[in-house]
């Protein structure tokens, strides 16, 4: 009804923002990465009404009730699946998907690998702290391998590799690949922002810290820094830095050129004349 | 005297190893049989292998709408005997069977002999090889054809069609061909004759079950499909995925069914109505995302073309056992609707009705289709236009200072769901139990309002006389659904010649139940018999469970992959008439 006159209206950060509380420890690392998010947003000069954002559980992922835009908080590990589902129908729309390292690699793994093929024009966040933290902190597909300060990990840890979200998205043809921090809310915020302009599938991992199982974790803080290269377009350029990588560079790693999923679909026919094909 | 099987009608099996050329002949002597004014049903068998190999073509020909296969079959030709006799089980036979086989093929295996059926030698190869470029499946067609009485002209029509413009010369020799074996028929004695066809037959289709219910998506108006490739319901992916981008819809292939499921609940939270197809191991992997469309009230729509279970099962074949799984398969209380087609028409009318009932109650509904409807073609009388007025109740702008509450409590239990991109209705859909306007709650008060709101939206609704097929009067009521209708049907006919009359109830609203229109159905009723495909008899115990029918029921019920036939059916309403 008022859409005509408020479709000059520009809206905040804040604006952004819903009135429901989160859920989160004090001191998580999810409410800068909520900030950073409603902040892309408003510098992209988005209206929540035509954006959505779609997640899966866990901690994380209860980030849709906590702003002010149309929202899925779906199952754990579906996210990517809703979120494309969404953004296939209705190609006007802003999707971002957000969730957790458990969510989106474990669980949702087979997803994650496929919606970096399959490359469709949405943006990808996951709030990476390396644990589950809904469930009481056990290990995660991203927790180290020695790590046993779980009621569930074996003592010397899982012994397992860490999954590597960065080169497992390249690998699997994701068209905009980077690294943010939660400590880094601005940084974060053009890092974001840049991820829902560009085309195709972008992916940003997001060091959020889990004070409350990961204690350790305060002193990324300590540690990240900005990547001292640039973004490249070449993937395999971008492929060995990553395997060179300790983890802990900022910044926009990879921008890629291919062609988004799906074409705008054109009518040329009817139900009545789909009926008729079958008649005698 | 009891009426014997399939009067008015004539059952053909052609049979041969792959490369034979049996379904090429089988579905030229439908298209032929169409023309000419004939129904027709055509299921089809085959072996294990992927493609080619062995394979029987299942044929039942009529000049009135067909929706069973018979008891037995009339003419069963055997182009050659390489692995025909895996089909046996499928193949019942009598002594009044005529085995058409070619000498040159060999002993006839021992279980066609011991049927004590008729068996007449077609040389088809040597006549086939007389033909330059001649080949046996067409000299099967013409004597076939002959045989039950049916004129060449139309099968040269049909051949004219599928080849002449493209291969001339197969096309002469193809008619040479069926009309060599047409003139040998003569010396094989005679068979049944088909009736007259129905002189000026109604508006037809020829279609299969899982095309019409690809239709019946379109015409319900779905504009988003993701899915993952099973056999049985590949067929109506294969449908969708060419047709609904003609109507301005999105197909995409899934890389699993939980990304099917939940890539529809996203297209349908988009405001696109959304459907995916699949078979029981499918519909195990979606069930999650079901519950996650009951509790966030997103309307999707699964169709499940039941195949042989548990696990793999026999992939391509028919039983009727995710009854267990579609009804009580989700976690929680968890209301939602299962709908059922029953017959290869009414496969059109379910799905679009499916999808008009999950979007106006923004709920999941699964559509229960099987094996048997889905992959058998037919001609069919076209099912009359059907027009399902509203759709999903949306929402607009609320008025300044007024908050939208996207889970409101209403009287039907239905709230408005605005499509993204209205302004002033942003929500969080939510698997979480939430409050009307959708913030996550853990008060018991809150639960116990949506759980109530979310049942009485499909309670309440009024589902017309669409939720069961109820045909004839008589104190037997044979209660059935699905594929097994065909057959009920069929046998109560033949036992209303013999004197005993049964009515059928055939369910198509599966969940939620209807006991009220149950009541008045069976009224009168002294005794009832349930027809199943399922060996734990899953349709029987639900039927007992959720309805408090007059009487305790009798059971017909077993397991794939064997077709229930009118014939045991029709014994066993002729004991209860006694
Ligand atoms: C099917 C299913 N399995 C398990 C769970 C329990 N569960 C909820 S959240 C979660 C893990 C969350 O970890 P992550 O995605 O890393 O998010 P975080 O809480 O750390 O933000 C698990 C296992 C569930 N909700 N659903
Ligand atoms: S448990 Fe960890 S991840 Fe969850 S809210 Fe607390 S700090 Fe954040």
């Amino acid at each position: 009804m008022t859409a005509s006159c408020n479709s000059s209206t520009v809206y905040s950060a804040k604006d952004f923002k819903s009135e429901v509380k989160p859920v989160w420890c004090p001191g998580c690392g999810d409410y800068a990465v909520l900030s950073s998010i409603t902040k892309a947003f408003a510098d992209l000069g988005l209206k929540p009404h035509e954006t959505s954002v779609v997640s899966g559980i866990g901690c994380s992922s209860r980030i849709p009730a906590y702003t002010n835009t149309y929202g899925f908080h779906s199952i754990h590990g579906r996210a990517l699946a809703v979120g494309q589902g969404l953004k296939l129908a209705r190609p006007d729309l802003t999707v971002l998907v957000a969730g957790g390292d458990g969510d989106g690699f474990s669980i949702g793994g087979n997803h994650f690998l496929h919606a970096c093929r399959r490359n469709v024009d949405l943006t990808y966040i996951v709030m990476d702290n390396r644990v589950y933290g809904m469930t009481k902190g056990q290990p995660s597909p991203t927790t180290e391998s020695d790590w046993d300060a779980s009621a569930m990990a074996p003592p010397g840890g899982t012994g397992m590799t860490p999954f590597h979200p960065l080169a497992i998205a390249l690998a699997a043809g994701a068209n905009f690949v980077a690294r943010g921090f939660s400590g880094d809310p601005n940084g974060t915020a053009q890092i974001i922002a840049e991820a829902i302009k560009y085309p195709g599938f972008s992916f940003v991992a997001i060091m959020s810290p889990c004070i409350t199982f990961r204690e350790e974790q305060r002193e990324w803080k300590e540690m990240v820094r900005p990547a001292v290269v640039e973004a490249t377009t070449d993937s395999a350029q971008a492929a060995r830095r990553l395997m060179t990588d300790d983890g802990f560079n900022i910044g926009v790693l990879y921008r890629g050129n291919r062609q988004s999923y799906g074409k705008e679909a054109k009518v040329t026919s009817t139900a009545a004349a789909l009926e008729a094909e079958f008649a005698l | 005297m009891t009426t014997s099987s399939g009067s008015g009608s004539v059952s053909i099996a052609l049979c041969g190893s792959g490369g034979a050329g049996v379904m090429t002949a089988a579905n030229m002597f439908v298209d032929a049989a169409a023309e000419a004014g004939f129904y027709a049903l055509f299921g089809r068998s085959s072996g294990p292998q992927i493609r080619g190999g062995e394979a029987a073509a299942l044929l039942r020909l009529a000049a009135k709408p067909i929706t069973s296969v018979d008891d037995t079959f009339d003419i069963m030709l055997a182009v050659d005997w390489l692995g025909v006799q895996r089909f046996a089980a499928e193949l019942p036979l009598s002594k009044s069977t005529l085995i058409i086989c070619d000498p040159a093929a060999g002993e006839v295996p021992e279980v066609y002999v011991k049927t004590g059926a008729r068996i007449v030698h077609l040389p088809m190869k040597d006549l086939a090889k007389a033909i330059p470029g001649g080949r046996p499946n067409m000299i099967a067609l013409g004597a076939v054809a002959a045989l039950v009485g049916f004129p060449v002209q139309p099968l040269t029509e049909v051949l004219g069609k599928s080849l002449k413009k493209k291969r001339a010369d197969a096309y002469e020799a193809s008619v040479a061909a069926v009309k060599k074996g047409a003139e040998f028929a003569a010396s094989l004695g005679d068979t049944k004759k088909l009736p007259a066809p129905s002189p000026n037959p109604g508006k037809r289709l020829a279609i299969a079950g899982n095309a019409a219910t690809g239709l019946g998506a379109i015409r319900g108006g779905v504009k988003f499909c993701a899915a993952y490739p099973i056999t049985p319901a590949t067929e109506v992916l294969e449908y969708l995925s060419s047709a609904l981008p003609k109507v301005g819809g999105v197909f995409v292939q899934a890389e699993d069914e939980l990304a099917s499921v939940n890539m529809c609940i996203g297209g349908s939270y988009g405001g696109a109505p959304s459907i995916t197809a699949t078979a029981g191991p499918g519909l195990a992997l979606m069930i999650e995302g079901l519950g996650l469309s009951v509790a966030s009230e997103t309307p999707v729509v699964v169709v499940d073309v039941q195949r042989v279970g548990p696990s793999t099962g026999i992939a391509t074949k028919c039983e009727q056992s995710d009854l267990n799984i579609a009804v009580y398969g989700l976690h929680g209380d968890a209301p939602h609707l299962v709908v059922a087609p029953n017959s290869i028409g009414d496969c059109l009318f379910t799905t679009q009705w499916g999808v008009h009932l999950a979007e106006v109650l923004q709920s999941p509904c699964i559509v229960l289709s099987d094996q048997a409807l889905g992959q058998s073609r037919a001609i069919i009388d076209a099912p009359p236009e059907l027009n399902l007025p509203g759709g999903r109740l949306t929402a607009t702008t609320p008025a300044e200072g007024e908050t939208f509450k996207r889970y409101a409590n209403t009287e039907s239990g239905v709230s408005p769901m605005p499509i993204p991109g209205v302004e002033g209705c942003q929500y969080t859909a939510d698997g979480l139990e939430h409050t009307e306007t959708g913030t996550p709650s853990s008060q018991s008060s809150d639960h116990n309002m949506q759980l109530d709101k979310r049942q009485r939206k499909l309670t309440n609704y009024d589902y017309a006389d669409h939720w069961a097929t109820i045909e004839g009067e008589g104190d037997i009521a044979v209660i059935t659904w699905g594929s097994c209708t065909g057959a009920a049907r069929e046998a109560i006919d033949r036992a209303r010649a013999d004197g005993v009359k049964a009515r059928l109830i055939s369910l198509r609203l599966v969940y939620p139940t209807r006991p009220q229109h149950m009541g008045d159905a069976l009224k009168g009723v002294k005794k009832i018999l349930v027809v199943e495909q399922s060996h734990l008899g899953q349709f029987t115990r639900y039927l007992r469970g959720e309805y408090d029918l007059p009487v305790k029921p009798e059971q017909l019920s077993r397991p794939g992959p064997l077709p229930m036939r009118p014939g045991e059916i029709h014994a066993r309403l002729l004991s209860m008439g006694k």
